[in-house]
């Protein structure tokens, strides 16, 4: 077995050496492979890799920009981004959870739930992510919890930026805003940049209208960060751009004033500057409160909101539409002058009823208003009058007038919650009924019943366009300086009728269009109005103004709700003794001052019963507020005017 | 078993040192540094555990392999079949008392430290297999009878590693093993047809294949297969190894590993950690040290004179080469994870404690490279 012969021995030594060599050989290809290899990896894929490597050493987190503000016609501010104060708490630092919920609820006002839902959030999260025990504290629990930081490990005090309103004054018209939802990624091409957890974007309103603009740039923090996500440390920090803050029409302390007046009440007040179509005023009542929506909505909060009858979310002026009631009557009655359908002074004997084809139109005086000429018609609000203009007229004549003044369109741009109301005719029937129109229905329509609807708002632009002489206006209410020239026209007309028009008038944007064929009708319009809210008899003679400076011209309205059966009206029963939800809804429109018109107001209020009654209070008020405020107004309109 | 006794008496320590290979003192010394500084990096620029006790236990392996150096390499002969049933005896002691960690049980609790027997088998099976064909003539190498012994003793304890379950440290034995016996003269043929032979069985195996072994070869297969999960290894450390460019992120700087996208940066990885912070030329140069550690032992080889003395050295340069190899192949993307160290450099005391012994009993053959062993 043993065989340890020196050859032999030889021999074996040779072919180990041999088959060492072999091996040798095969080890320098393997080792030229590896050389190949890091070739390949560190001098010819090195880029790639390099790319890669930093992709996951860095991470970007995306800052939200400062919201622009939102400033009303005097520069105060009604919706501004403020610091806002809140508790984060980063588990890892924290040394004894339990103690140290203890210690915060000793300080602060959290409930056990809260305790319990951030217990719950820690558990789902990395140690160092943050979990936020406060969205908003006030300033004393934030200075209180900054004495007592240093027993409170783990507990970060924090200073944001968030939207504020001074208060919920112009809750509908600002809008509100809160967290991106999914469905506002998905449909709104603007937010695919700016998305950033957490950031508020505008739901409604002006918010929402401007908020591509008014949000800013998003700006980010670039972070080192290890294989867990843990930041280690900042790299980079672009705060971005705060968004454009943007100046309204709005009068603040008029907003103030009015939604003060409408409290408790289901109304809606628009005010309107009869030249230029600046908003002074939109306010609808009930209101919300509009910060309560930036933080997540408590849902108890959203739930009394929701269920409240007289629909506090709904911005009654824009989107609330309604039968214009008798306020359409100065309509009726310029589209029936115009048309020559009537002459002014020709009448009707109103007994209080009149009957077609055997079915009764009852006017809103049982008794009946005798002999009614126009004037008289429009001062007592006379049905039975306008049954008969309508009946002359036709409604696709009327409905002509009505479009030409504004109603059946949407007055503001952008608005997604404003709605358009209904302008009815005969094509229209047709069209979205499905059956011809009856002449009845023209009836109903003379006095703003039946299809009509409209928004407060569209009632105000009429309103206006009726008291500044009849010329289009272009409601707005961003502000915009370079537009005031409806007024200079005017100015410059009444005081030079026989000179040509100056050359800046000519050549501005201001594009003249009047709405009247003959102006003398809309002035026989506005002396109707005059009567009814000054002389004697009138609708809204009770809620008149003595002093001329604030005196007004108006007219009042209601819709209908429910039509009165003939035994009701037998019985007198009375607006205010029907069940709250069965009340007509009251409207009143004014222009003022009388002889020298600047503003046009509309009022609504549901269920007020009759406008004279519930509506022109409402408006004799804020007719008085906006006045006061109008050389103020005016002042800072010359100012800017004359810096542009 | 008189006569070389005069002679290795006549050595006295001077001779001993001055007969030291110090091309190769040299080089492991100048590898045991650099291995230092990976270290000391994936301390994240501090001395830390890793750091501290890699090199403690460098510096007292290092001096373990000159004690063993200057021991005969006749009393390594002699000792071979007790080194390896020794091992064999520790490895049965893991079975039944060894430490479980991730779900191998691969340590025997020293109290000192933990032993892992596995990595010593690799030289323990080179050491018995270099002595039983150092005493079998040219002629007896391919017959059957002969074959009985070897094959046993590296099936034997290649299973028992395989189950602990260490895939790698049980391919890596056998690798050892099967080199021996090939250089010994084993013919070719053989090796064709047990490697047939294993291949047909190769099914049976896959069956008896832990889960998570089996992702690893699919991941190895296709690593974007699980980016997150199995594939995440290697997706690492190929993105540390290429974006290390050139000339590396710098010390300290290598991004992937402090920042802990790097796993097992200590052990199995430890090249690329160093790859990534000295880029292309860095690791170029570990290549380099590792080609001249190995050329030191094949040179070794050719100067020893006994069989046995050859056999050793080769099969040791070979397996030593493998053992680089395989583990440079799996952190480049070349080969599946399966869990093997690089030698010196990895953070590891057993493997540590192995590569020195191996290379003492090499240096051993180099210091006594006239004695006869029998």
């Amino acid at each position: 077995m043993l065989s340890p012969g020196s050859g032999n021995t030889v021999i074996k030594s040779k072919l180990i050496s041999r088959r060492m060599f072999l091996i040798s050989a095969a080890k320098a290809v393997v080792m030229v492979g590896l050389v190949g290899r890091l070739i390949s990896l560190q001098i010819n894929q090195a880029t790639k890799y390099k790319s890669l490597s930093d992709k996951n050493r860095f991470r970007e987190w995306k800052l939200a920009p400062e919201r622009g503000a939102i400033k009303d016609f005097f520069d105060t501010k009604i919706a501004s981004s403020e610091p806002l104060y809140q508790l984060h708490l980063i588990p890892e630092n924290a040394k004894d959870l339990d103690n140290l919920f203890v210690r915060l609820k000793a300080i602060l006002n959290i409930t056990d739930r809260k305790v319990s839902y951030l217990k719950r959030v820690i558990k789902k999260q990395k140690p160092w992510e943050p979990v936020i025990v406060s969205e908003n504290l006030d300033w004393s629990d934030f200075s209180r919890i900054n004495l007592f930081l240093h027993e409170l490990e783990g507990v970060e005090p924090i200073v944001s930026v968030a939207r504020t309103y001074p208060d919920n004054s112009s809750a509908h018209i600002l809008g509100y805003v809160s967290q991106i939802s999914t469905k506002d990624l998905q449909t709104k091409e603007y937010l695919k940049d700016l998305a950033v957890p957490g950031m508020a974007i505008g739901k409604t309103g002006l918010e929402r209208k401007l908020d591509e603009q008014i949000i800013g740039k998003v700006g980010y923090q670039r972070y080192e960060v290890n294989a867990y996500g843990k930041r280690i440390r900042e790299i980079k920090i672009d705060q971005g751009q705060a968004g454009k803050s943007f100046k309204t029409t709005l009068d603040y302390e008029v907003q103030k004033y009015t939604n003060e007046l409408l409290k408790d009440k289901a109304a809606a007040v628009c005010v309107m500057d009869v030249y230029n179509g600046d908003i002074v005023s939109l306010v609808s009542s009930p209101t919300f409160e509009p910060n309560e929506f930036v933080h997540g909505l408590d849902k108890a909060y959203w739930n009394s909101l929701i269920k409240d009858d007289k629909k506090p979310l709904a911005n009654k002026a824009l989107s609330g539409l309604y039968p214009p009631g008798s306020t359409i009557k100065t309509l009726v009655a310029l589209s029936a002058l115009e048309n020559k359908i009537i002459r002014p002074l020709d009448t009707f004997r109103c007994k209080g009823k009149i009957e077609l084809y055997g079915e009764k139109f009852h006017c809103w005086e049982k008794d009946g208003h005798g002999i009614v000429n126009l004037r008289k018609g429009i001062q007592r609000s006379c049905d039975v009058y306008f049954y008969e203009v309508a009946r002359k007229l036709g409604v696709d004549r009327l409905a002509e007038t009505a479009k030409r003044f504004g109603l059946g369109k949407k007055v503001l741009s952008d608005f997604i919650e404003e709605r358009s109301g209904v302008v009815p005719n005969t094509k229209w029937k047709k069209k979205f009924i499905g059956q011809n129109w009856y002449l009845g229905e023209t009836l109903h329509s003379g006095i703003g019943q039946g299809y009509f609807q409209s928004t407060p708002l569209q009632l105000c632009l009429m309103t206006a366009q009726i008291a500044n002489g009849g010329f289009k206006i272009k409601p707005r209410i961003i502000f915009d300086a370079k537009n005031d020239n409806l007024r200079k026209y005017l100015k410059h007309k009444n005081e030079n009728p026989n000179e040509p028009l100056p050359t800046d008038l000519l050549v501005s944007n201001f594009d003249l269009k009047p709405l009247f064929k003959n102006q003398e009708h809309i002035n026989l319009i506005k002396d109707a109005m005059f009567s009814s809210s000054n002389e004697p008899g009138g609708t809204s003679y009770r809620h008149r103004f003595e002093n001329p400076k604030y005196t007004f011209a108006g007219k009042t309205g209601s819709s209908q709700i429910k039509r009165f059966t003939e035994a009701q009206r037998e019985a007198e029963v009375k607006q205010e003794s029907l069940p709250y939800n069965d009340r007509d809804h009251a409207l009143f429109v004014a222009f003022a001052p009388y002889k020298n018109p600047q503003y046009a107001i509309s009022v609504l209020v549901e269920h007020g019963g009759s406008g004279g009654k519930a509506a022109a209070p409402i408006a004799k008020k804020v007719i008085k507020k906006v006045l006061e405020r109008h050389e103020l107004r005016r002042s800072v309109n010359n100012q800017i005017g004359e810096s542009v | 078993m008189l006569q070389p006794r005069s002679i290795q008496s006549s050595l006295g320590i001077r001779d001993k040192i001055l007969s030291l290979d110090f091309i190769l003192v040299i080089s492991i010394f100048v590898l045991g540094l650099v291995s230092m500084f990976a270290m000391y990096s994936t301390d994240g620029g501090e001395f830390k555990y890793h750091t501290n006790s890699h090199i403690l236990r460098f510096f007292v392996f290092f001096g373990m392999f000159f004690v063993v150096s200057f021991i005969s390499i006749r009393f390594w002969h002699e000792t071979s079949y007790l080194i390896y049933i020794g091992v064999f005896i520790l490895l049965l002691g893991v079975k039944y008392f060894g430490l479980t960690s991730s779900g191998s049980k691969r340590w025997l609790d020293l109290y000192f430290m933990n032993l892992q027997p596995s990595e010593l088998m690799k030289i323990g099976l080179i050491l018995f297999l270099a002595k039983y064909y150092h005493r079998i003539s040219i002629e007896g190498v391919n017959s059957f009878r002969y074959l009985l012994l070897p094959i046993t003793v590296l099936i034997a304890p290649v299973i028992l590693v395989a189950t602990q379950p260490d895939l790698g440290t049980s391919i890596l034995i056998a690798a050892g093993g099967v080199i021996v016996a090939w250089l010994a003269g084993v013919r070719a043929k053989f090796f064709t047809i047990s490697g047939i032979a294993m291949l047909a069985l190769l099914p049976i195996a896959i069956s008896f294949l832990k889960p998570y072994q089996k992702t690893r070869i699919l991941t190895f297969l296709n690593p974007e297969r699980d980016p997150l999960g199995a594939g995440y290894q290697i997706i690492q450390s190929k993105i540390a190894i290429g974006s290390g460019g050139l000339f590396g992120k710098g010390f300290l700087n290598g991004s992937q590993s402090y920042l802990d996208y790097l796993p097992e940066k200590h052990t199995d990885f430890i090249f690329t950690l160093f790859s990534e912070e000295f880029g292309f030329f860095g690791s170029l140069f570990i290549l380099l040290l590792y080609a001249l550690i190995i050329s030191r032992i094949i040179k070794i080889g050719n100067v020893t004179r006994s069989n046995f003395g050859k056999l050793y050295c080769y099969s040791f340069a070979t397996a030593f080469f493998l053992y680089v190899v395989v583990n440079m192949m799996m952190v480049l993307g070349l080969l599946p994870i399966v869990g093997s160290p690089l030698p010196i450099m990895s953070y590891g005391g057993s493997s540590m404690m192995a590569i020195m012994l191996g290379l003492g009993i090499v240096m051993s053959c180099k210091i006594y490279k006239d004695v006869p062993v029998n």
